[in-house]
């Protein structure tokens, strides 16, 4: 049974695949969600959520005593740390970027979000150099067999990471005033405002959870792949925007939905047909998808407004 | 001033006559040529983003298929040599076509999402060109034939290159200039305006959409067999989102939708693109040398040009979202959505 054994495998990268763009993904969708504004520059951040972890991992003495415990404790520093700073950076490109744009014609946020992205690319590229940069494997990374399917301590963490955060958010939008607040934002800014809500915090914090958890898939990427490189992240927020687009752009658990199966698209296309067509594929899901779909899997029809 | 305004464009003409007499270099020669080149793309651009207010991201993917069209039929890759000069037509035809295909089932998205598609496509054109082989994979084609007139060849000399970039542009200042206040111009225009309300005016909304991308990939088309003629060679990095990007730069720094504006814009980028950077490194590093610093020696300029792009298009946005040279009515709509907008943004 050694296909099965193969299928079941890249299954498995498909999901740890699809736990990092869910990530991102949640930050796209959010963000569309609240203001309808494809945030171009998500993906950088997501990078520079790995460019971040690096340069926390520099910081902390790490020897070959130190072990166990002490290294996931380390993990988990790193990990908010990284989520924190990128939530920093998020609110600073709203304020300088976007905010001022708000009323302005849809298509002049997207610009600056371009540029924006092109702005954070070079600064990562001027801090790390124009080659691909190593992540060290800090973690303990042992291979345990399940049914005769091999599978790492890595891919384990990426998906429980991945799903503790996607719990977190989700309480966090529902369960929470701000989430509220959130959520009433997106249905109707006017109306949220006379009801007392503050818009622009609101916004602030919407940008700072989605690029905080873009700052996760970022540290969880480097720890899955072992390396980060200054132009991954136009590439995967892209796919990760795929993924948002897929489950429905502005829901919640669409967007999670998506990057599962994109992640698992991109795992599948690379073993049954080449690694150098999974970015055509997965763009041309992209393009069917807003043909003729763009609802998305989950997501409601909406009509355009007049 | 009606007198200034009628002389001006033919002064500019007669002196970019003269360029190749007055600088001698023919790499600043080359640089202008494909600043030409870039004039051509902004232009093509302009009609779906400037007129017709349709972000279309992948651009450069037209290009791509212009340049290849012609590297396919004219180099020894499969052996077919036609002329350069019909070939102009044929790879704006085709490119054309490609614009047609996409355009038919996206032009009903909504804007961001038009801008989302058009970018998958301009990421599939040029990773398809590298995968196939047949296409000639990630080396591109190489030994494209280059144009003759009249017995002259234009070999790899770029002052043959930079006349005929001129005459093109020449052309298609021309033609674009017609098409602004056709029939054709306003209904692109309407729809740039208000979408819903041109329709009710009984504009066909879907063909105007359909023409101004058609007409836009054309152009790009042209520019992409003048691009494979004058290097001889294309390949599939060429053709990628920073090339979209430049020439959206372009557009939104000139301002978007007038073509003085949009040839300023091309003009100003192509130039800092192709000779101010690559000259700047160079006195940077000869300083560097000069003062024994390796640091400075080893500056390298044009790796900061899309922190320049990405800036150009940040500020721009922010503080004069009309660009350097506005069309009145953009100038217009701009400044009074800021007046209505104003209420709402102060608290």
């Amino acid at each position: 049974m050694p296909d099965l054994h193969q299928f079941a495998q890249q299954l498995i990268n498909g999901i740890a695949l699809g736990g990092v763009y869910a990530l991102i993904a949640l930050g796209y969708t959010m963000v569309y969600g609240i203001i309808e504004l494809i945030n171009f520059a998500h993906g950088d951040v997501y990078t520079l959520g790995s460019y971040f972890s690096l340069s926390i991992l520099a910081l902390i003495p790490l020897s070959r005593y130190t072990q166990g415990w002490e290294l996931w404790l380390v993990a988990i520093v790193v990990i908010l740390l990284a989520a924190l700073l990128c939530g920093i950076v998020g609110v600073l490109i709203e304020r300088l970027a976007y905010r001022r744009l708000r009323n302005a014609p849809r298509l002049a946020p997207l610009i600056t979000a371009i540029g924006v992205s092109l702005i954070l690319e070079n600064i990562m590229q001027i801090w790390k150099g124009t080659s691909e940069v190593s992540f060290p494997q800090f973690l303990p990374d042992h291979v345990h067999v399940l049914f005769g399917v091999g599978f790492h301590d890595r891919a384990v963490l990426v998906v429980a990471v991945s799903l503790v955060a996607m719990a977190a958010l989700n309480m966090l939008v529902f369960r929470t005033k701000l989430g509220t607040a959130m959520r009433a934002t997106a249905q109707d800014r006017d109306a949220a405002q006379l009801m007392g809500i503050n818009i622009n915090s609101t916004i602030a914090w919407t940008f700072f959870i989605g690029a905080a958890l873009a700052g996760v898939a970022g540290f969880i990427s480097g720890i899955y792949y072992g390396t980060t490189f200054f132009l991954n992240g136009y590439q995967a927020g892209l796919k990760a925007f795929t993924a948002a687009v897929l489950g429905g752009i502005g829901n919640i658990t669409g967007a999670m939905l998506g990057g599962f199966l994109i992640g698992i698209v991109e795992a599948m296309t690379s073993q049954y047909i080449s690694d150098q067509w999974t970015s055509v594929v997965v763009f041309s899901i992209l393009i069917l998808i807003l043909v003729f779909r763009p609802s998305g899997l989950l997501g409601e029809q909406v009509p355009e407004k007049v | 001033m009606s007198m200034i305004k009628r002389a001006l464009p033919i002064a500019g003409g007669i002196f970019l006559l003269l360029v190749p007499f007055i600088d001698k270099n023919s790499s600043h020669i080359s640089a202008y040529a494909d600043t030409g080149g870039l004039v051509l793309l902004a232009f093509g651009l302009n009609i779906i983003v400037g007129y017709t207010g349709l972000l279309a991201l992948g651009f450069a993917a037209f290009f791509a298929i212009g340049a290849y069209t012609y590297g396919f039929l004219a180099s020894p890759l499969f052996g077919i040599h036609i002329n350069f000069w019909p070939m102009i037509l044929v790879s704006a035809a085709v490119a054309a076509v490609f614009g047609l295909v996409l355009g038919a089932p996206t032009l009903r998205l909504r804007g961001d999402y038009l801008a989302i598609v058009t970018l998958g496509f301009g990421e599939i054109v040029p990773q398809v060109l590298q995968n196939l082989k047949w296409t000639g994979g990630p080396d591109g084609i190489a030994a494209i034939d280059q144009p003759r007139l009249f017995g002259y060849a234009f070999g790899f000399n770029p002052i043959p290159y930079y006349y005929l970039y001129l005459v093109v542009i020449a052309i298609a200042l021309l033609l674009l200039n017609n098409l602004r206040y056709s029939r054709i111009g306003r209904s692109w225009m309407a729809i740039r305006e208000d979408e819903l309300a041109a329709s009710h005016m009984g504009i066909n909304t879907t063909g105007a959409k359909l023409a101004a991308f058609s007409m836009g990939a054309a152009l790009a088309g042209v520019a992409g067999v003048l691009f494979a003629a004058k290097l001889s060679t294309v390949s599939p990095s060429g053709f990628d989102f920073n090339t979209s990007v430049m020439i959206l730069a372009a557009l939104v720094l000139g301002g978007m939708g007038n073509l003085t504006g949009v040839l300023t814009g091309a003009v100003i980028i192509g130039l800092l693109n192709f000779l101010i950077l690559p000259q700047a490194t160079n006195w940077v590093q000869a300083f560097g040398q000069l003062v024994h610093s390796n640091a400075v020696a080893n500056v390298d300029l044009n790796q900061y040009r899309f922190l320049l792009y990405g800036m150009i298009l940040v500020l721009v946005m922010l503080f004069r979202p009309e660009g350097l040279i506005p069309s009145a009515v953009n100038r217009a709509e701009l400044h009074a959505e800021h007046e209505t907008a104003a209420p709402e943004v102060a608290h």
